[in-house]
């Protein structure tokens, strides 16, 4: 019997000391007609040898073509010690560290871990992570809401070169709690929010508006400008972050004069492979004077009754199981695992390790952009700066194109024209430090021969 | 036994309140309402200038094991809320009708006739019955 | 005793780093374009370590932890059952961890073969018509089961139901996702027996009830008996009801929600169907609805058509509540599921239940018999009960706490404390189907030489642990000097 340890002898053993003649005895508080008969339509027992084989031939079913694709998961080297010590048993089936005595090695993981994102995002507090980016950027909208006392519109604004699907999670989550989203048009020439879709709304009341950075499209906004504008208005500041960029590029907390109130963003690129969209982790960071506000786990450092330093959950009154209704959000989770992955790879890698990162993949992205708009009909969309994603147009539909791409082993990209339809026939497009010259090369190669085959056709 | 000061009036969501002499109301919550947070941790306080409706909640007291509101027990002004709970929020422990006090409110007009408000005596009874 | 680690950044040096980690420098060049106020002036203060000193350190942490792997872990409503190491081999093949989220169909079918049958098996075991595999939690699964009650009744131009009906003994996510919906929440007591009160029942429904949320077995440890009347008096009031699966190893294989009436329910993957809990997270809180909830479940799913598998968005379901996760939700942790699923085939499914429960009756068995008080003794137990120690709070002064950290020393993690909050001094206890006899035997021993040390060397109880690496830690402290980061001149 998989996993269950009993043999015949210890059953009755069981059952003699309960006092019940069989195992169905023990169920005999529920209603007859409840239970259920059979369960044919769940396939009869595997061993493992023969899931393993069933494994192995669908992985190889989906194969490992070059990809391209970027919009918001990112394919970095991630180093053998991250995943070999995160997969120790010790971490992979602990639970949540409720019995702190118990737990000191999750707790302590996680205070190194909040010390960490909050340095690397220049805020002063950090919590124990979310599910992902896009229910950290709506769990940050609410947030806003309680954090900012003298607002009372609950009106955020959300440029529309913020990640498509982080509105739509954002949407879905805050919407029945009250929260107003309103969009700000960007310039379809430059892939940028101008100041001039702020303008209107000077003079009313906005509690929040987020940045993010570098956008959807890869572009680099004035966070300087936006930011300033925003705090001049009463409006907290919710950053959107990129932790690798993070590396190169100013922080959240040096945004404008004052820096960004809430900081949040996807950790996925932090030691976490793609898997096809999660487990990833979610980060928050904000100032100390919001702490209270900020939903989900935090890990504080105390003393214990001998005196000794130790970590413990601390600020849990605010979460579900204690303030129930009035909680600041439900949620009971942390992405403790992906957490573990990502402190150890930030240990690895370090300041410098993950600043070559973050140049690397820039360098690589520009020469892929460089290559495939040699190819005649591809040009660059916006003609400033970007950081290690870019879009480009083609002048002809994307989706077949791409179809061609993939059955030469190649994912191009993502596909723009259902996000963004007034962009045209666009692609997004990223290179990491994963690709090498060849593969930019190949990519640019079987573009041209693509293109050319349509044209002819 | 928790106690229970004979010449303050009470609410049955454990708030005491004391008027003052300038007319202005006092409010703290009381001796069985602490012991039952344990050690406060964290306390909020409303702002001077604050208009509130009765029953409307104005404070947080935030102990390890639970946060609670605390609602104006009268329609009103916020006079002043107690500076000294933001650094040292144990004082409500150690001291909860006296220098644990949470706001000073200035009554709205009318707002003290025919409110119901415990005595001390009703205000025991009721903890009894809770088993406090 | 394990020796007290330093932090990872008491061992930083100037200079040191896993060089080998890192690509090649691509040159000064690289970042030319960048404009010069945009970039970070000075880099993030993460530490100077190598990679040996690194691995030594968080292995080291690691073996502060009690796990699963190494502890047996009894915390009611948590389902701390073995994590096979099959599941995290085969969920972690190099393709499966490759993919990118947004990479085409046709590269994919493998992956999606696999989700699709976890939906058609979870639909099964359920008695649900409907599965969406993507939110990333139970709270997260709550969250769009009453998202969904309300989508449904506003769709109806049933605009007044917005109250979501609670039992006190609930679980503190119900109601705070019952608020994070816009809804307003209704408590109604249990009886002594531990069932929800129907008569209070009755007269909390009515023209604003939007549903009910309610977990079976309960979080008192015991079947919900009345749960044919329960369905009966909500749904004839036009409510909704809400299954909370967080208990769902009870009674796997034997009853199913859908049968008992319930429209939508939560599952929790990383407690049934067990994928790892990985120190407090990932989860997955796939949701099950009944037809009338069907048009509305979060998106992606998977859909078949003929021999293709597809994704199933906005455009296949319109009224969806819509998206809850950036992708399609914590695909690892899904995969974890199938091939656990799939290990366990329909004869292991039905053996979770009753074997989970078979070792909760012996337990609860035992420890009556050696002198401890149940919560409800003439009730069954399911796969977790309660045992209460306010006998010993009160006639010894040593408390529910006081066992949980003695436990510790004999090299058992604690059950659930303090939780329901509606016994006082209690222990929830779930051992779960995957320990044995001899586990169970070893931890009635440890709870009987405990006692006996309450009894005539309490102190020695009330100031446990003594064997771990700290003893009884102040939250008061923690909460009051926030010290949430790292700060080097920090004094201790």
């Amino acid at each position: 019997m998989a996993f269950i340890p009993h043999t015949e002898a210890d059953v009755a053993a069981m059952l003699a000391a309960i006092g019940a003649a069989g195992i169905e005895n023990l169920f005999d508080e529920i209603p007859p007609d409840l239970r259920v008969k059979s369960l044919a339509g769940v396939p009869p027992e595997l061993n493992e040898m023969e899931i393993g084989r069933l494994m192995t031939e669908r992985a190889r079913t989906d194969g490992a073509p070059l990809s391209f694709i970027g919009a918001g998961a990112y394919e970095h080297h991630i180093p053998a010690a991250v995943w070999a010590i995160t997969t120790r048993g010790e971490f992979y089936s602990a639970y949540t560290p409720y019995q702190a005595e118990a737990s000191q090695g999750t707790l302590q993981l996680i205070y190194e871990f909040q010390t960490m994102i909050a340095r690397l995002t220049g805020m002063e507090v950090a919590n124990a992570s979310m599910y992902d980016g896009a229910s950290a950027t709506a769990e940050a909208a609410l947030m806003a809401v309680r954090a900012n006392r003298k607002s009372k519109s609950a009106r955020i604004l959300v440029p529309s070169t913020l990640h498509p699907h982080y509105r739509r999670v954002a949407l879905t989550t805050a919407a029945n709690q009250g929260l107003k989203f309103e969009d700000l048009p960007y310039c379809t020439a430059e892939g940028i929010t101008p100041a001039a879709s702020l303008a209107r709304y000077d003079g009313q009341d906005i509690t929040a508006l987020v940045i993010q950075q570098p956008n959807f499209f890869g572009r680099l906004e004035d966070v300087d400008a936006l930011t300033d504008w925003a705090h001049a208005r009463g409006a907290l500041v919710i950053a959107v972050v990129n932790p690798t960029a993070l590396a190169l590029l100013k922080p959240p907390g040096q945004w404008g004069s004052r820096g960004a109130d809430i900081a949040v963003g996807e950790g996925q690129p932090l030691g976490v492979p793609l898997c096809s969209g999660g487990p990833y982790f979610g980060f928050m960071t904000t100032r100390m004077e919001h702490v209270r506000q900020m939903p989900g786990r935090i890990v504080g450092r105390t003393l214990d009754v001998a005196g000794h330093p130790g970590f413990t959950l601390t600020l849990q009154a605010r979460e579900q199981h204690i303030r129930r209704a009035k909680a600041t959000s439900n949620i009971c989770t942390n992405q403790g695992l992906l957490v573990t992955a990502a402190t150890i790879y930030m240990s690895l890698m370090g300041a410098q390790g993950l600043a070559r990162t973050a140049a690397a993949a820039h360098a690589r992205t520009r020469e892929l952009v460089a290559g495939l708009t040699r190819v005649p009909g591809v040009h660059l969309a916006f003609s400033g700066s970007y950081f290690h994603e870019a879009v480009l147009q083609l002048d002809r539909p994307v989706a077949p194109v791409l179809k061609s791409l993939s059955n030469r082993g190649i994912l191009g990209g993502l596909d723009l024209s259902g996000y963004f339809p007034e962009l045209g026939n666009a692609l997004l497009v990223c290179a990491t430090e994963t690709k090498t010259s060849a593969d930019i090369d190949r990519y640019r190669a079987c573009l041209s021969e693509v293109i050319q085959a349509a044209r002819a056709a | 036994m928790s106690t229970v000061p004979a010449d303050l009036k009470y609410t049955s969501s454990h708030e005491w309140l004391r008027t003052l002499p300038d007319g202005t109301v006092e409010v703290g919550i009381t001796d069985h309402a602490q012991d039952a947070l344990g050690d406060l941790v964290f306390v909020e306080v409303p702002e001077a200038g604050r208009a509130v409706k009765v029953g409307e909640p104005c404070a947080v007291v935030e102990s390890v094991k639970a946060a609670s509101d605390v609602y104006a027990p009268l329609a009103g002004e916020v006079i002043a809320g107690n500076p000294k709970l933001k650094d040292e929020p144990e004082t409500i422990n150690t001291d909860p009708y006296g220098e644990g006090w949470l706001m000073r409110l200035r009554p709205a007009p009318g707002a003290l006739t025919g409110a119901a408000f415990m005595s001390a005596a009703d205000y025991r009874k009721l903890l009894e019955a809770e088993g406090g | 005793m394990p020796m007290p680690e330093k932090l990872i950044f008491e061992y930083s040096h100037a200079g040191r780093g896993a060089s080998d980690q890192w690509p090649r420098d691509p040159g000064p060049a690289a970042l030319a374009d960048l404009p010069a106020k945009l970039r970070r002036v000075r880099p993030p203060e993460l530490p100077e370590v190598g990679e040996l000193e690194t691995v030594r350190h968080f292995t080291r942490l690691s073996q502060l932890n009690f796990s699963i792997d190494t502890h047996f872990y009894p915390l009611g409503s948590c389902t701390m059952k073995y994590n096979p190491k099959a599941c995290n081999q085969y969920a972690m093949l190099p393709e499966f961890l490759a993919r990118h989220p947004l990479a085409p169909e046709t590269h994919g079918q493998g992956l999606l073969a696999c989700l699709y049958e976890l939906q058609e098996m979870l639909k099964e075991v359920t008695g649900m018509q409907s599965v969406a595999l993507n939110p990333m939690a139970g709270a997260h699964g709550e969250f769009a089961g009453v998202a969904m009650i309300r989508a449904y009744h506003r769709a109806r131009g049933d605009l007044k139901r917005n109250e979501i009906i609670v039992p006190e003994a609930a679980h503190g996510t119900n109601p705070a996702t019952a608020t994070m919906c816009g809804c307003a929440v209704r408590e109604i007591p249990v009886d002594a027996q531990g069932d929800v009160e129907l008569t209070a029942l009755a007269a909390a429904v009515g023209p604003n009830t939007a549903g009910i949320m309610l977990t079976n077995p309960s979080t008192l440890g015991v079947f919900e008996r009345h749960i044919g009347e329960v369905a009966r008096i909500v749904h004839q009031a036009g409510g909704l009801l809400y299954y909370d699966g967080a208990n769902l190893n009870a009674i796997l294989g034997k009853v199913r929600p859908g049968d008992m009436g319930f429209d939508v329910i939560h599952m929790n993957l990383h407690k049934t169907f067990s994928t790892p809990h990985g120190g407090g997270g990932p989860g997955a809180g796939a949701v099950g609805v009944g037809a009338r909830l069907a048009p509305f479940v979060p998106i992606p799913l998977v859909g078949k058509d003929g021999e293709r598998y597809r994704w199933l968005t906005e455009a296949d379901l319109p009224q969806s509540i819509g998206r809850l996760s950036a992708f399609m939700g914590n695909t690892g942790v899904l995969l974890r599921a199938y091939i656990y699923m799939r290990m366990l085939g329909r004869e292991g499914m039905q053996r979770v239940g009753e074997y989970a429960t078979l070792n909760a009756n012996y337990l609860l068995a035992r420890l009556q018999a050696a002198g401890f008080a149940a919560a409800y003794p003439q009730r069954r137990a399911s796969h977790e009960f309660i045992v209460t120690l306010k006998r010993q709070a009160r006639e010894l002064n040593v408390t529910a706490m006081d066992f949980a950290k003695r436990l510790l020393d004999y090299g058992f993690h604690a059950p659930t404390t303090y939780f329901p909050l509606l016994v006082p001094e209690c222990l929830l206890i779930e051992p779960t189907e995957t320990e044995s006899k001899d586990v169970l035997d070893a931890f009635v021993s440890a709870m009987s030489q405990i006692q006996k040390e309450a009894e005539q060397e309490p102190a020695r109880v009330t100031s446990a642990p003594h064997t771990m690496p700290v003893r009884r830690l102040d939250d008061v402290r923690a909460a009051r000097q926030l010290d949430l980061t790292w700060k080097p001149t920090a004094q201790s």
